[in-house]
């Protein structure tokens, strides 16, 4: 090294030092430390995996998009609320400048606390429960539906089911797990319907233990009420398993439809039912596959996931790259990591190009976004697909499921 | 809420047939305390390895459960005499906290070196059979729980034989009643212990391989049978093999009929508040004996 090398370089050194304290340098080269909570291993151990592969993209999609340097920080809630609590602690304790996740509600009402104590900005990818952002929280942002608009926007697109396939059952049986997402869900259920005009009736409300081992009694229940389709409100593991239990009681019935509930789309459900999969419906919120932003990820998901579709975990991915976009682009926005500037450039947010369907990223005074849009989606060829919208469908929905036999 | 009489027979006896399962596991727990006196509270674990090499014997070797459940409980056999006979009997004599500490760290070792070694995914056996139900008249059984619980039963019956028409089985009853008689009789009731330890592990290794039938599998799943395990040999009578079976079938089909009348969630609640009641009124359990 030369001298007047050595004297550029204790310049540049100077510079920086000199200008740290305002934040002039520092957040153009600082890269965002943003805490991944998600459930990576228990109960919703495979959801919180699939969750984690659209983490993984984003710190390469959004470089190309935003030339944001983002750092994840991963943290496995293990599918327990106070985990999920701890956890996000310790994230913040070592340095996350905000925290993402958690694919739970009760996981995110536990983080949400911590966020406001702490006044660490969080951006909550995927739980429905309304009362996460009814608390008047300041650091707690949301691009998911709340139940109710979940609810409405799924039940609607029960009656475009039915119009498009010139069916109008009578009866349905309603199945929801009992946990905080299922309760909201439910609660949201019975107020919505009566003032939908929707040509069924429920006849039965049966809530379950989403940890259930065996729904023999359950499903007994259900049958018993002669009811012509299946409403359900389902996890993953619980959905297999009362899908291999429909089958096993010879319950004849027109099909099963989830008006807004992770299971029957997921990954492991086309593993473990293989063909048993097929024809499930449900309405949920879905990426927009055409959107230049989705044709992105895709292609990044491919490069890490050569053996994988994302297809298979389009609303996991989507929602989670989504919340991290939203952080990133604050932090650009903001050209810091101060908590403060970080969250103000939140809620000014507004993200026109999208991946998921609906209407531009944009927070309302309590931290939600609305307008996020549902499709209805079926299993079909053991993969999901997109049968309404008619705008958006890759294929005409089957219903009632071909097994049905007519009385 | 009413419900037809065909569809209640339909839940008791697929809550029956559950609860025979759970009664061989719980007499695994039964076995052990009997005659070693130690409360094993690793029971459930122990189910989950079972399980884990039922379904890895399937996956590899494509194994019927129904076929591994003769290597498994051998294997098993010998894990729980030695375990027994290298870790537990140091331990027999020593207060009961100690025992306890003992037990509850290999549980978790053991739901940590499954998590280690197969991940947190669930996983599955899956046969074709397992999705088909026998008619009986107007009843419909789930093929999977009927074959479960006959294999059960045959498993009990076998311990049964064991005990009452072999010299080793009068021998561990013997160690059981009195063990300082048994001991002054020129009985090894070191060895005996380690035997009565290797029974409950096959037992257990039985339930485990059935119970692949019947649940899915996550390396999690070892905490809650033993619970249930306690809850069925308490309901049914510590020490005692005809009130495990009993216990497990009083509480498959008290699970079953709480989840039809009263609200599916409230199946765990109903079991625990029937052992409470037994606690009250019976404490030494239905066919348990006094102290």
């Amino acid at each position: 090294m030369n001298r007047r090398r050595f004297n550029k370089i204790l310049l540049g050194s100077g510079i920086s030092a000199a200008l740290a304290p305002f934040n002039i340098v520092r957040a153009q080269s600082t890269k965002l430390k943003v805490g991944v909570l998600l459930p990576k291993s228990g109960l919703q151990g495979l959801i919180g995996q699939s969750c984690q592969k659209g983490a993984d993209l984003a710190p390469v999609v959004i470089k190309d998009l935003l030339g944001v340097d983002i750092e994840l920080m991963p943290a496995d809630t293990e599918s327990h609320v106070d985990t999920a609590r701890t956890r996000a602690e310790r994230l913040v304790q070592e340095g996350a400048h905000c925290l993402i996740g958690p694919f739970d509600s009760g996981a995110a009402a536990a983080i949400a606390q911590v966020a406001e104590q702490r006044g660490v900005p969080f951006v909550i990818n995927i739980a429905a429960a309304p009362q996460i952002t009814e608390q008047g929280y300041k650091f707690v942002f949301r691009n998911f539906p709340i139940a109710s608009e979940l609810v409405r926007n799924g039940l609607a697109l029960i009656d475009d089911l039915f119009r498009a396939t010139n069916t109008s059952p009578r009866t349905a049986v309603f199945m929801h797990v009992n946990d905080t997402f299922g309760e909201a869900n439910a609660k949201a259920i019975s107020a919505i319907l009566p003032q939908l005009k929707l040509p069924f009736k429920l006849v039965e409300t049966i809530s379950y233990d989403p940890a259930a081992k065996d729904l023999t009694v359950e499903v007994a229940k259900a049958k018993a009420t002669k009811a012509d389709f299946l409403l359900l409100v389902s996890r993953l593991n619980d959905a297999i398993v009362l899908r291999r239990e429909i089958v096993k009681q010879r319950w004849n019935l027109m099909g099963i439809i989830s008006p807004g509930s992770p299971g029957m789309y997921e990954n492991q459900f086309y593993r473990a039912l293989g063909k048993l999969s097929d024809h499930c419906i449900t309405n949920v919120p879905w990426h927009e596959p055409k959107a230049p932003l989705s044709k992105a990820v895709d292609e990044a998901f491919r490069k890490q996931n050569p053996k994988d579709q994302l297809r298979f975990h389009a609303l996991n991915v989507g929602y989670t790259f989504e919340a991290i976009l939203i952080v990133a682009d604050a932090y650009k926005r903001a050209k810091s990591t101060d908590s403060k500037s970080l969250t103000e450039a939140i809620r000014q947010t507004e993200i026109k190009s999208r991946m998921m369907l609906g209407g531009p990223i944009k927070f309302n005074a309590k931290g939600q976004v609305e307008g996020n849009l549902s499709a209805c989606i079926q299993n079909q060829g053991q993969k999901p697909v997109v049968v309404l919208p008619a705008a958006a469908a890759e294929a005409k929905p089957v219903f009632p499921w071909p097994q049905y036999k007519r009385a | 809420m009413s419900v037809d009489i065909v569809h209640l027979a339909n839940v008791i006896v697929s809550g029956l047939l559950t609860g025979l399962v759970y009664g061989l596991m719980a007499l695994g727990l039964s076995v052990i305390f009997g005659v070693a006196r130690v409360v094993n509270f690793a029971h459930g674990e122990m189910m989950t390895i079972a399980m884990y090499a039922a379904v890895v014997l399937f996956a590899d070797l494509q194994f019927d459960p129904f076929v591994a459940v003769l290597p498994i409980a051998a294997a098993f056999f010998v894990f729980g005499y030695l375990l027994q006979a290298a870790v537990i009997q140091p331990f027999v004599t020593r207060p009961e906290h100690s025992q306890f500490l003992l037990l509850l760290a290999l549980a978790i070792i053991m739901t940590n070196a499954l998590l280690i070694v197969f991940g947190p995914d669930a996983r599955s056996v899956q046969l074709d059979y397992l999705l088909e139900s026998i008619e009986f008249g107007p009843l419909l059984v789930d093929r999977g729980k009927l074959y479960a619980a006959l294999v059960a039963c045959a498993a009990a019956a076998a311990l049964f034989v064991f005990f009452h028409f072999t010299l080793t089985g009068t021998a561990v009853r013997a160690a059981a009643d009195n063990w300082l008689g048994a001991k002054t009789v020129g009985l090894n009731v070191k060895r005996i212990y380690a035997i009565a330890f290797g029974l409950g592990a096959a037992c257990v290794a039985v339930a485990g391989c059935m119970m692949t039938l019947l649940v899915d599998l996550t390396p999690a799943l070892g905490h809650g049978y033993t619970l249930l395990a306690f809850v069925i040999v308490i309901v049914g009578g510590l020490g005692s093999m005809n009130g495990a079976l009993l216990g497990g079938m009083l509480i498959g089909a008290s699970e079953a009929l709480a989840g039809l009348f009263i609200t599916p969630s409230a199946k765990s609640m109903f079991s625990f508040a029937l052992l409470i009641v037994i606690l009250l009124f019976r404490p030494q359990g239905l066919l348990g004996n006094r102290p």
